[in-house]
């Protein structure tokens, strides 16, 4: 009737019967989680976009969206890119160490071809769209403006390749996204590559 | 385990901070580590705590399906395929809810059934069988107006069939069907609100009724196989002498039959889906068709033996309301089962032939019931479903009789139990 | 035991059911005898699906870069033999031909086949491929056994030839007897099975494009449960050794 309960053996059994579960409830719990990635269709939905540029007359801009953000490209003229240098000394990160962008846009620029500037048209301060101001010295930002883009909620400013200029709320140059030319006048956006995911 | 009681007193810390402000400690003594159940029960009494498993499955799997799925007549299909393909795992979190929704009925069935065999709807345990049917019949409805969601054309046309029924009562019927549906048809309106009554209204009940179900069951005690009360026979400590500690002799059983409850639970997900169309049928892959009725309509498998019963009774003085009415007189009989019993005894080791030979012809009834529900009408069939029909009833209707005056053996006066 | 004898019973049945069910479901038909895990069948069957039904047929749940993934056809290949009906990877297989357009031509708006394999199932879809006969009393002088009045067309005439079907008179009442190939495809019959076969099977696949990866995963989640199910026991039957 009493034997003895051996205590080890209870323990192990203990043991490897917890630790099994344990691990099972991570198997379990793993779909549900996963489940909250995006899914098929919100991928085929933020796949790569092609934008035709042969319209985008020089020194304006062209807004389109995508995956829920707006994508802007801007064909500067040889004055606009001029106007790069003249903000360089005002800039928090002229040499976007700090910012997000592919390899191909950490340069002054902040593109593949200096002409046509892609950029996330997101306020890294909060996230709202900032405006272009693209003339030097417009009197709704400030006498001294070189040029860029003004973020009309918390008054960041941005020059003409998305920098951010010193003393204000944004801490970020804007971000670049990947981005392609599929021919010259064409560009898709979200890919490095011209070959599709 | 914390089995030193000493510690819990008096002790500091967190445990003692909540202590002094939840009665946190002596809510796990009294539901877990100091209720005492039976230590003769056998394997009938692990459908309890599979029923609460599946209950959690149904929860978790469900608040998940509602992150992707859209109530509309318009799109609810299309979501529920968006959930299959697009969406990472959507397929396997689906299955378990469908998959899940079987194996409700199926462990509630069994559940029932050992209450059955053990008497544990006598007294005093009249209030935990009530609390326990309240459940089936949320159960029921929540599988219901589940099944519509998916928009198949099954559910469709099962919808229609079930909210039909209700047209066939005398006089308020027309206007009772269309108060339903919100409609003149089953439409966009009465998905949504069928879906409103699915995941939020009937699982708050049920969530209530489950905690009233095992209040009531740890007030009363659990019943047992011999069906004789363990509270009689207590130590000097006040613990019945055959009771074990809930946790951790019963947990650590019940945890193993969950993990073969787990293993046939996940062979279905993973291996029959579809269940051979028993749990997802072929017709409700093609989306609801408002002008084409499936080749055959039946219900899914656990609501059959009802719809066998509301076949099997022709229409009579000119409405058809008398096979609704047999229908849900046969599960409003199972509320009455605690005063139609009237055997000394409540197990049935100790009952006589007769009983024995009645529960078995009963389960047979039911099977045979299930299985004409869910095929095409014939009169052998017809036939089938009638005479089972009549066993069904008479089980109840005759048990204040034959349970008085069936032979009964001696009750021991402490449980049967072989130690392993 | 009676209880013991009869909870067996009852096991044993409930265990049977569904097999009944099953079994006297489509009882009469020949299993389209395909295989899911087949990949080379599957790439043949996606080509037999754009190329003959896509024209008029969406299978509007399920993206061509999924099936490209699924059966490892790479993208050049993807987009030149495959993709006739849409532009990017990424899309559901729509049908070529707009529904108003269908509808004017036959009627009826044809199904999108995404789910047929589902709801039909394979037995069915292998014999209604083969079901199609001469019926010169039929707008697209052709009937099918499987759905009488059906207004598809012998989408595959050019492959299979043409059937007549044979009759005979019972009890009164007209029953299909078997086919007679009265003109010759440009398959021979034992071709012309493959090729449904394939068929069938990519369908069964879009039905459910996880399956194969489900059966796979299937196991290892058993073999764990049973790791978990041995410990459980084994504690099972320590703690219980306390009760006497």
């Amino acid at each position: 009737m009493s034997e003895e309960v051996d205590l080890g053996r209870r323990r192990l059994l203990t043991t490897a019967t917890a630790l099994t579960g344990a691990v099972g409830a991570v198997f379990t719990a793993t779909p549900f989680l996963a489940s909250w990635k995006p899914s098929a269709r919100a991928k085929a939905m933020g796949a790569p976009i092609e934008i035709d540029l042969s319209k985008l007359e020089p020194g304006s801009m062209l807004k389109v969206e995508w995956r829920g953000k707006p994508v802007w490209v801007v064909r500067r003229t040889p004055e606009m890119l001029k106007q790069l240098d003249q903000a360089t000394p005002f800039l928090l990160d002229p040499k976007s160490d700090g910012s997000v962008q592919p390899e191909y846009a950490k340069n002054e620029a902040r593109a593949r071809n200096p002409e046509y500037f892609v950029v996330l048209g997101v306020c890294t301060h909060l996230g709202c769209s900032p405006l272009p101001k693209f003339e030097a010295a417009d009197v709704t930002v400030s006498a001294d403006w070189p040029g860029g883009f003004y973020c009309p909620c918390h008054g960041s400013k941005f020059d003409l390749s998305g920098r951010v200029f010193k003393g204000v709320p944004a801490p970020a140059n804007l971000t670049v996204p990947p981005y392609t030319f599929v021919t010259d006048t064409r560009v898709m956006v979200g890919s490095d590559t011209s070959q599709t995911a | 385990m914390g089995n030193d009681s000493q510690t819990t007193s008096q002790a500091g810390g967190l445990w003692g901070w909540i202590n002094a402000r939840f009665p946190l400690d002596s809510m796990l003594k009294e539901h877990v580590t100091e209720y005492y159940a039976p230590k003769n029960f056998n394997y009938w009494y692990v459908f309890g705590v599979l029923s609460l498993v599946v209950l959690v499955i149904q929860l978790v799997s469900g608040i998940f399906l509602t992150m992707n799925y859209k109530p509309a007549a318009a799109d609810a299909f299309a979501s529920v395929e968006y959930i299959m393909r697009d969406v990472e795992w959507g397929w396997l979190i689906r299955y378990m809810h469908s998959t899940g929704a079987s194996a409700f009925f199926i462990v509630v069935y069994l559940h029932m059934f050992r209450a059955l065999m053990y008497g544990s709807y006598r007294a005093p345990r009249e209030l935990l069988w009530i609390f326990g049917m309240l459940i089936y019949l949320c159960l029921m409805a929540e599988a219901f107006m589940g099944y519509l969601l998916p928009w198949g054309n099954m559910s469709y046309w099962g919808a229609q069939v079930i909210v039909s029924l209700f047209g066939t009562i005398p006089v308020i019927g027309d206007s009772l069907s269309e108060w339903i549906k919100g409609d003149y048809f089953i439409s966009d309106i009465t998905l949504n609100r069928f879906f409103a009554l699915h995941v939020i209204a009937i699982p708050l009940i049920l969530v209530f009724l489950v905690v009233a179900h095992i209040l009531a069951l740890h007030e009363v005690g659990s019943n047992n196989p011999d069906g004789v009360e363990i509270k009689k026979h207590k130590d000097a400590n006040g613990r019945p002498l055959d009771g074990v500690a809930f946790h951790p002799y019963m947990t650590i059983k019940d945890l193993w039959g969950i993990s073969v409850f787990l293993m046939i639970y996940c062979g279905i997900i993973f291996f029959a889906p579809t269940f051979g169309g028993l749990f997802l049928e072929a017709p409700n892959f093609d989306p609801a068709n408002p002008m084409q009725t499936p080749p055959h309509i039946a219900p899914v498998w656990y609501f059959t033996p009802f719809y066998a019963m509301l076949r099997a009774v022709p229409s009579f003085a000119g409405t058809q309301v008398w096979g609704v009415l047999v229908m849900f007189g046969a599960i409003a009989l199972l509320f009455f089962l605690p005063w139609l019993d009237k055997s000394p005894v409540k197990s049935i080791r100790y009952k006589g032939p007769i009983t024995k030979f009645a529960l078995a012809l009963f389960a047979v009834s039911f099977v045979v019931l299930a299985y004409c529900g869910m095929k095409p009408p014939s009169t052998t069939l017809l036939l089938t479903s009638r005479i089972f029909t009549v066993v069904y009833f008479a089980f109840f209707l005759l048990m204040p009789w034959y349970s008085r005056i069936d032979a009964v053996k001696a009750v021991p006066e402490r449980v049967t139990y072989n130690a392993h | 035991m009676l209880t013991k004898t009869f909870a067996r019973a009852l096991a044993a049945l409930a265990i049977a059911l569904p097999l009944l069910a099953q079994a006297n479901e489509g009882a009469s038909l020949p299993p389209a005898g395909n295989d899911i895990r087949n990949e080379a069948s599957l790439q043949r069957g996606a080509r037999n699906f754009m190329n003959y039904c896509s024209g008029c047929h969406s299978a509007k749940y399920i993206r061509y870069n999924r099936v490209a993934a699924d059966l490892h056809i790479g993208e050049s290949e993807l987009k030149q033999n495959l993709m006739f009906t849409s532009e990017k990877p990424a899309d559901t297989i729509a049908s070529a031909m707009p529904a108003a357009d269908a509808k004017k031509w036959f009627g009826v708006v044809p199904p999108d086949l995404s789910l047929i394999a589902r709801s039909r199932g394979t037995a069915y879809l292998s014999a209604f491929l083969h079901g199609f006969y001469r019926d010169p009393s039929r707008p697209t002088g052709v009937n099918n056994t499987m759905l009488p009045g059906t207004a598809m067309p012998h989408v595959l005439n050019a492959l299979q030839g043409v059937q007549t079907a044979v009759f005979k008179t019972e009890n009164g009442k007209s029953e299909f007897e078997k086919f007679e190939l009265t003109d010759k495809g440009s398959l021979t019959p034992a071709q012309y099975d493959d090729f449904v076969r394939d068929t069938v099977n990519f369908l069964d696949y879009v039905g459910e494009p996880v399956q194969a990866k489900r059966q796979d995963l299937g196991i290892w989640v058993t073999l764990f449960l049973m790791l978990f199910g041995a410990f459980s026991y084994l504690l099972y039957k320590d703690y219980w050794r306390d009760v006497h």
